[in-house]
């Protein structure tokens, strides 16, 4: 008996497909791109804070220490912008973290397919109106309410707690949206196997889909906290129009220094309100927003480290 | 809803699922733990499961066998109620458990799958420790005292006990596929039903894994009813005491050919239909 091998029809010989590498390259070039302006934006940020913190007039010791921001008489202080961002923020938080959550846990595990494909969309264009159109909100309606209800005397024109507000309404979307991604994302399975054991709805949502979702939950909140830091419209519409400078031991800490009632400007609303206008380049005023700048990204990038540690550490992973 | 005249064991109009030959002294003596009377279920328009009327003898292993889609696990599902979740699922007719229809508005779906349990295709273990998987529908269900017991007891029960007894504090899906399937089921005793429904518990396992499982459920029996899924013939064969065998209609509806002892309905099938599936003709 022998053996004789099949005739081959056609070649085996390596072909060259020059479409596949064009499309690598350009995939490549696309995630490469947005890393590079990052690299970009950080080296700039830094270079101009540089500036700031080697001259003359400031140091890195004042800015980290001093309660007073008055560049008119050099005086420049972080705190009393920190202060007014951190009410803003945690204003917005309190409010969007659980009516996003809320919602999210709503349209995943409640809704019925119809009222998600209302409800979804419509948070969507939620999203979409300009942070202008909030900041007016802000300013003509939420302020005028909270004052209704807490009295005139006790909220000022300009105040925190309105601009928080409506910070926290505007990022609702945003913390349901990716919340509820996270919460739809854990395997169906998970949910029958908690309802074969006589579980409900309630504790399958709580104690069962809710922990499975906490990565994609505890990233929604992050992204959504940085939101509501670097948010500028509506805190330079509402919050106040000057540092809310201070001193301690003669200012009531809650009376004063972290009443949301009472105006005061944040870092991204003093950005925005001192870029304006006629600021010359290079000049004092110019290189300290680069420095605020700076410390704003430092404290979001803390918060996303923060986070990924808690993930690290909480997460229920499930294959 | 249909309904039918007294839910007395004798004078319903289910298939019977005695050994023929045997006395109908013998054959009336026997317990139900679920009766399916004129069920059908549908998915919006579609019917899956038609005209089905079976029982579920207590204390035993029956065993659904049917080409796929015929409607098989539709029917399991049914029993518990546990197409409820499915958007759209709805079910007509009765399924009797204590005498009571299931489908009555005042049957709490929670409670009554609390007392019939369900162990899925894939073992789907939580995302927590192994004693947490165990404990977790006791604990919903109220129970703080002697969970330690609980766990043992429920891991003992599903033959997990001395392979995860030193490591009750690793995740779950630390084991092997078999031992999850095997997780699952202790997490299903440990709330103490009456009933267990299994829907092709093997179908993700090697063959090793799987006689685990078969030899597991054939020791359950003493102390539950099981109703078991199976694709797999030979399974069916092996691990139960009666089968029942169901096909498909050409709109796809599922009904029930033929309901016996595994043994009779395996060799001595009563309907053509039954042996050119067992015979491998289709299916």
């Amino acid at each position: 008996m022998t053996s004789e091998a099949l005739p081959l029809a056609g070649s085996l010989r390596k072909r060259r497909r020059p479409g596949e590498a064009v499309i690598r390259g350009l995939l490549f070039i696309a995630a490469a791109l947005s890393i590079l302006t990052t690299v970009g934006i950080v080296f700039e940020l830094g270079n101009e804070a540089l500036l700031f913190f080697r001259s003359e007039e400031a140091s890195l010791a004042e800015f980290l220490s001093s309660t007073h921001w008055q560049p008119a008489i050099l005086d420049f202080g972080i705190w009393p912008l920190v202060l007014s961002t951190l009410t803003t923020s945690v204003t917005a938080m309190v409010v969007a973290l659980p009516v996003g959550l809320a919602t999210a846990i709503y349209l995943s595990e409640y809704a019925t397919p119809r009222v998600r494909g209302t409800v979804k969309p419509v948070l969507e264009i939620l999203a979409g109106i300009p942070t202008v159109v909030y900041g007016y909100f802000a300013l003509t309606f939420m302020t005028p309410l909270l004052r209704s209800i807490l009295g005139v005397s006790m909220v000022e024109i300009f105040n925190t707690a309105s601009a928080g507000i409506v910070v926290g309404i505007l990022i609702i979307p945003l913390v349901s949206s990716m919340s509820e991604d996270a919460l739809h994302a854990v395997p169906m399975s998970l949910r029958e196997a908690s309802f074969a054991v006589g579980a409900t709805k309630l504790e399958t949502s709580l104690r069962v889909v809710l922990p499975g979702a906490l990565s994609g939950i505890t990233a929604a909140f992050v992204v959504s906290i940085s939101r509501a830091i670097g948010e500028t419209m509506v805190v330079a519409i509402a919050a106040g129009a000057g540092p809310k400078n201070f001193t301690f031991g003669e200012d009531s800490l809650f009376g004063y220094i972290l009443n949301p009632f009472v105006a005061g400007e944040t870092m991204t609303g003093h950005i925005v309100r001192i870029s304006g206008g006629d600021l010359s380049y290079n000049s004092i005023d110019y290189n300290s927003i680069f420095a605020i700048g700076l410390a704003l990204f430092v404290i979001t990038l803390t918060l996303n480290i923060l986070s990924r540690r808690f993930v690290a550490r909480f997460r229920e992973v499930y294959e | 809803m249909t309904t039918v005249g007294k839910p007395g064991v004798n004078e319903r109009k289910s298939v019977d699922l005695s050994v023929p030959g045997r006395t109908t002294t013998e054959a009336a003596t026997y317990t139900v733990a679920m009766e399916a009377v004129d069920l059908n279920a549908f998915y919006g328009k579609f019917r899956a499961v038609r005209d089905v009327n079976l029982s579920f003898r207590d204390r035993q292993i029956t065993a659904l066998i049917g080409p796929s889609g015929c409607g098989k696990s539709t029917l399991l599902r049914t029993l518990n109620r546990m197409n409820d979740l499915v958007p759209g699922a709805r079910a007509e007719g009765e399924v009797r458990f204590h005498g009571q229809n299931i489908f009555e508005a005042s049957v709490d779906p929670v409670e009554l799958r609390r007392r019939v349990g369900m162990v899925f295709q894939k073992p789907n273990p939580f995302p927590k420790t192994i004693y947490q998987n165990v404990a977790w529908g006791a604990r919903i269900n109220g129970m703080r005292q002697n969970l330690d017991e609980l766990v043992e007891y429920s891991l003992r029960q599903a033959a997990l006990w001395d392979e995860v007894k030193d490591k009750l504090d690793e995740s779950g899906y630390s084991l092997s596929g078999g031992q999850q399937q095997r997780l699952c089921i202790a997490r299903a005793i440990a709330v103490k039903p009456e009933i267990i429904l299994m829907d092709e518990p093997t179908s993700a396992l090697d063959p090793v894994a799987t006689l685990r499982i078969e030899e597991l459920i054939q020791e359950l029996k003493v102390n539950y009813t099981i109703i078991i899924v199976t694709h797999n013939m030979q399974q069916a064969a092996r691990a139960s005491d009666h089968t029942v065998f169901l096909n498909m209609d050409s709109d796809r509806a599922g009904y029930v050919v033929e309901a016996g002892t595994t043994g009779t309905l395996f060799t001595k099938p009563a309907r053509q239909e039954t042996e050119d599936y067992i015979t491998g003709r289709f299916g």
